[in-house]
């Protein structure tokens, strides 16, 4: 695919979320829920899909945002964007000072660190109900108008456009990472991590700086949950979120960026629909669309239709009788 | 005059086991210097301790007057120390071009650099396709790694050590499992490096060895068993009796 066709079809895709603004205004709620789920997945998707970290902890740093946002609006502060950025910056500290244990290991150890991390805070939030409200969740969340002009309202349209702009936002950002050297070089270690020394390239420093950088997304994607629904829950820091967004990053296909976004819309619409069809069974269904994509389509539904694209691609210069 | 590198009494012991015991070295500014000895001498065991690969369990490592024993790999590579692997190890999902200028951009300092595109590295590029051109693997510079053939992987694994302009070059059979006539073809592109490049290197084809280097060192169980030029080499009667045999007649 040329460069051109590329933002051609880039720029189809983001015109999708501003259709469904006028398309849908009754889901203008689960909109952004999706929105800042996509956001979530796209912070893991850079570990994950470009450094090789396999996490199952990352719902720590998108509770510490959350609840961050959530407690400064408790306590007074309802500022939308300022919450956000705070929020973002605490996840990154934790991000950072936990990077050392997650880094150093190596595969299944990595694993256990992350999950480790993950339940650490889950537990610590639980134990300071006083601060955090425990297993109730943390509400009287108040935000104030964004930007002193848009009141969040019931409709969910200023949540929508918050979120959906900060996804735009925070997206455009991690694109312009990937294509970097630094984005080829998380690639290169992704690929081959002992041969990154031999290089020159410094690995844990590398590793530092991505961990520390999808921390605080996540919780930028935390904190734009609590400010969206006025409500941080305990489920924030959960196992489950951080299993549902490794989930929705394999079905997308990791190390896309786009594929963190396919993938966290076909779950949480799919999620929406068999919810609505059953209740109690939902998950049944999801566990065996999620088990025949694995079996099938091993790249996740975008890496799928890139090779056979590819391989189209390929059939059709060779028919045409000119150079394959 | 300074050597450029020097290995003193450099030992790697795990339990009972001697890979490298006491092995000492020194490689002057220009020098063409293999490292010989049958399998299981400590050849590899002496490149991985020379380039931080392994800590020595005692001994010590200099890069002119520098020790740097104790300094990570990446930070020997910056100081102008770089190696290849016996075994292929590449990046094995990035394409041939990506991968050079991957080695390119670390050596600039760009390594770290998110804001900038690759596309817009221009200058970057043009190296990494005049390396690549050299190695006359320019025609798959877009090919994935994982799809070239086996030598020109080899090829790959030498450029990958090129690209960090290295002074000291340590080459582990660089020609280890490729055709005859390709392994000529890759000892062209390392006899054409200038005399500004050191060239330390360990190869089982002794006629590539006698042709290409200027001293030789043999290593028999981990310890120096002598060292000197092809000549003498080839007349140690102890060299012909423990490792090369008819080989040299």
């Amino acid at each position: 695919m040329n460069g051109s066709w590329r933002v051609r079809l880039e720029a189809a895709f983001w015109l999708l979320p501003c259709a469904a603004y006028f398309v849908f205004p009754d889901y203008l709620v689960l909109g952004s829920q999706v929105l800042t789920a996509a956001l979530f997945v796209v912070s893991l998707d850079l570990i994950l899909g470009y450094a090789g970290i396999v996490s199952l902890g990352h719902a720590a740093f998108f509770g510490i945002g959350a609840y961050t946002a959530g407690l400064l609006a408790v306590y007074g502060w309802g500022e939308p964007v300022t919450g956000l950025i705070l929020a973002g910056a605490l996840a990154a500290s934790v991000g950072y000072a936990t990077s050392f244990l997650v880094v150093g290991g190596e595969g299944l150890t990595r694993l256990m660190v992350t999950l480790g991390i993950g339940f650490l805070f889950h537990e610590a939030a639980n134990q300071a109900s006083s601060i955090t409200g425990g297993m109730d969740g943390l509400s009287g969340v108040s935000m104030w108008k964004l930007l002193g002009l848009w009141r969040f309202d019931l409709s969910g349209k200023t949540a929508y456009v918050y979120s959906a702009v900060v996804l735009f936002l925070v997206f455009l950002l991690a694109r312009r990472l990937v294509a970097s050297p630094f984005g080829l070089s998380l690639q290169a270690i992704r690929e081959n991590e002992r041969r990154m020394p031999a290089i020159g390239a410094p690995v844990q420093r590398r590793l530092v700086s991505i961990y520390t950088l999808s921390a605080a997304l996540a919780g930028i994607a935390g904190a734009l949950t609590s400010q969206t629904t006025e409500f941080v829950g305990l489920e924030s820091l959960s196992f489950e979120r951080s299993a549902s967004a490794l989930i929705m990053l394999v079905l997308g296909g990791t190390g896309r960026l786009y594929g963190a976004l396919v993938g966290t819309c076909m779950f949480m619409l799919l999620q929406h629909v068999f919810s609505d069809i059953n209740p109690a069974y939902w998950q049944f269904w999801l566990g065996l669309l999620v088990a025949l994509i694995a079996f099938f389509a091993p790249g996740g539904v975008l890496g799928s239709t890139t090779r056979w694209l590819d391989a189209m691609s390929f059939r059709f210069r060779r028919g045409s009788g000119g150079p394959a | 005059m300074t050597p450029i590198l020097r290995a003193e009494r450099l030992s790697k012991h795990w339990g009972e086991f001697r890979a490298n015991d006491g092995v000492s070295l020194e490689l002057a500014q220009g020098a063409r210097h293999a490292l010989i000895g049958p399998n299981g001498a400590g050849k590899t065991t002496f490149v991985n301790l020379l380039t931080g690969f392994y800590a020595p369990t005692s001994g010590h490592v200099f890069l002119g007057n520098e020790r740097v024993t104790s300094l990570p790999q990446h930070e020997r590579v910056a100081r102008g120390m770089t190696r290849t692997f016996q075994i292929n190890t590449l990046f094995t999902g990035l394409n041939v071009l990506e991968s050079v200028l991957l080695v390119i951009c670390q050596r600039r300092g760009l390594g770290g650099c998110w804001y900038r595109k690759l596309q817009a590295l221009k200058e970057e590029q043009r190296e990494a396709w005049e390396l690549l051109d050299r190695l006359r693997l320019g025609d798959e510079a877009l090919t994935i790694t994982r799809n070239l053939p086996y030598g020109k992987q080899r090829l790959l694994e030498l450029g990958l050590a090129l690209a960090t302009r290295p002074r000291i070059l340590v080459l582990d059979e660089p020609a280890s499992g490729i055709p005859a006539a390709e392994s000529r073809e890759m000892f062209e592109v390392i006899a054409a490096l200038p005399r500004s490049v050191t060239l330390l290197f360990i190869e089982h084809d002794m006629d590539l060895v006698f042709r290409f280097a200027e001293r030789i060192s043999v290593l028999v169980g981990g310890r120096v068993l002598m060292e000197g030029t092809p000549e003498e080499v080839a007349k140690d009667a102890r060299v012909r009796a423990v490792y090369l045999g008819s080989a040299v007649e």
